[in-house]
């Protein structure tokens, strides 16, 4: 069966949503901040005859319609990063600052890492953290040559992740970009199809949920996690916030993104989730002719100490 | 100096100086500023918010963020400096990142050798009358100058010590 199959009935378009995901995605690149402006790159690509189209949602970010992203003078300086445009999502969730204290909990091969740490200004302390020591050093090769100098590399399993190597006890925000599934990629890869299990699902729907317990409890009370994946199955979206809403003190919110989005399902195969999750956001191929997405904000609960809250309040009123 | 081994499997922040030295060999944080600062005029006001380590032989690292002791972890921040041998060398990655700051022994290529330079070729360059040894190469683009990575310069011949995997035919952009 084609797992693609099995998603239809929560889609409005079946046969739009089908044909969006046989057709491919095009190149598309982020201009890494640390380096250069998207206007430098952007004349560097006119320079050097480089095609290029900025994509209109997100300043800096530019598809490459005739292809490869990797032969080009702004790549050799570090200035771009090929990163799909729905991957530039949780990123724009998880709003990172300058000086903060981060995990991204699952974070080979970097792309969403890199995009972090421009949005920290390469300050403050990234932990990028994968389980995976062969997908680490396809990180470690783009944080060096994305010149990232805010970020420490772990290699453990998120699930018991420790504290102990780090100078603080909590994060002020964590991304899990969650193993799973992957059809929403498919554009990319049409094997993901091929590979497809149920069995599958179910396995990795319980690390995600292990994943996301750990993320909140290493976050400060009033910190902010964002859980995304590239998979349209409830089990590993809607289920996995809802397993942690019961077992966490948390909070899943509103946040508003620059995509044409549904919200989160409550019913899925008999089973029905905790009405906030509708808050969060599933991306389909055929609204915004992107890959697939699922991206939700969470925030954890208790009070924020008064620290965070006056620096919180002092950035406010400086923006 | 104590007789405290260096241990290649874990990272270490540098001592302050020289007297604070207690692994025989490693680089001082004031010799590596002093380092930045003599060789490339890159001075205490752009590096010297930066924490500085050593895992492995003499390979430094350059982070900007917290730490206490990352014994368990696999990278800090990222290299910078090659150090425990006569001529101390950056790395291509720091030359990019730091190197436009740079005040001295940055040798602008036009546009033909500074292709060939990516591409890892060494190449005739008389017309430098500079510092010899690791210099910074750079190019024009986008309407400034930019560092490539860092170039070996000796008897009359600049030699390109980018790394395999980062170099690349790109065209000559006029």
């Amino acid at each position: 069966m084609n797992p693609l199959e099995r998603y239809e009935p929560l889609v409005d378009d079946a046969a739009a949503f089908r044909a969006a995901c046989d057709r491919p995605l095009p190149s598309v690149v982020r201009t890494n901040g640390i380096a250069a402006s998207p206007a430098r790159v952007r004349e560097a690509f006119d320079e050097e005859n480089v095609a290029h189209e900025p994509v209109d949602w997100y300043e800096g970010l530019f598809k490459l319609p005739d292809g490869s992203p990797g032969v080009n003078w702004p790549y050799t300086h570090g200035w771009i990063h090929g990163q799909e445009e729905v991957s530039v999502l949780p990123g724009l969730a998880l709003d990172a600052r300058p000086d903060e204290r981060v995990w991204d909990a699952c974070a080979a091969p970097g792309s969403k890492t890199s995009q972090v740490a421009d949005a920290m200004d390469d300050t403050g302390t990234l932990v990028a953290n994968d389980n995976s020591l062969g997908r680490l050093s396809a990180l470690r090769h783009n944080a060096e040559r994305l010149g990232m100098t805010n970020t420490v590399v772990t290699n453990r399993d998120a699930r018991n992740f420790s504290m102990k190597p780090l100078a603080f006890d909590a994060f002020d925000r964590v991304l899990v970009d969650a193993p799973c599934s992957c059809e929403g990629t498919c554009r990319k890869n049409p094997d993901v199809v091929d590979q497809w299990t149920l069995d599958h699902v179910h396995g990795i729907a319980g690390v995600q949920k292990g994943i996301l317990e750990r993320a909140v409890q290493a976050t400060r009370p009033g910190g902010t996690v964002v859980y995304s994946t590239c998979t349209f199955a409830p089990e590993e979206n809607e289920a996995v916030l809802d397993h942690v809403l019961r077992t966490e003190d948390c909070e899943v919110v509103a946040f508003d993104l620059p995509l044409e989005t549904v919200p989160g399902v409550t019913e899925w195969d008999g089973e029905t989730y905790d009405e906030r999750v509708r808050r969060a956001h599933r991306v389909y191929p055929h609204r915004n002719d992107t890959g697939g997405f699922f991206c939700a904000k969470i925030r954890v609960g208790g009070e924020e100490d008064r620290d965070v809250k006056e620096r919180n309040r002092d950035e406010e009123a400086t923006r | 100096m104590s007789d405290h081994a260096n241990d290649g499997g874990q990272f270490d922040r540098l001592p302050a100086t020289s007297a604070d030295r207690e692994v025989a060999g490693r680089a001082s944080r004031e010799a590596v500023l002093d380092w930045w600062e003599t060789r490339f005029g890159i001075g205490r006001e752009v590096l010297g918010g930066y924490s500085f380590w050593e895992k492995g032989a003499g390979k430094v690292w350059v982070f900007n963020g917290e730490a206490d002791d990352p014994s368990r972890i696999e990278a800090i921040g990222m290299t910078f400096l090659r150090t425990r041998q006569e001529h101390w060398k950056p790395t291509t990655r720091a030359a990019q990142r730091f190197g436009r700051h740079a005040t001295r022994n940055v040798i602008e290529l036009d546009p033909e050798r500074a292709s060939r330079f990516v591409a890892g070729e060494d190449q005739d360059l008389t017309e430098w009358d500079g510092d010899w040894g690791y210099l910074i190469a750079a190019h024009r683009i986008a309407g400034a100058t930019e560092p490539i990575g860092v170039g070996l310069y000796l008897y009359d011949e600049l030699r390109s010590v980018v790394p395999k995997g980062s170099r690349a035919d790109l065209p000559v952009v006029k």
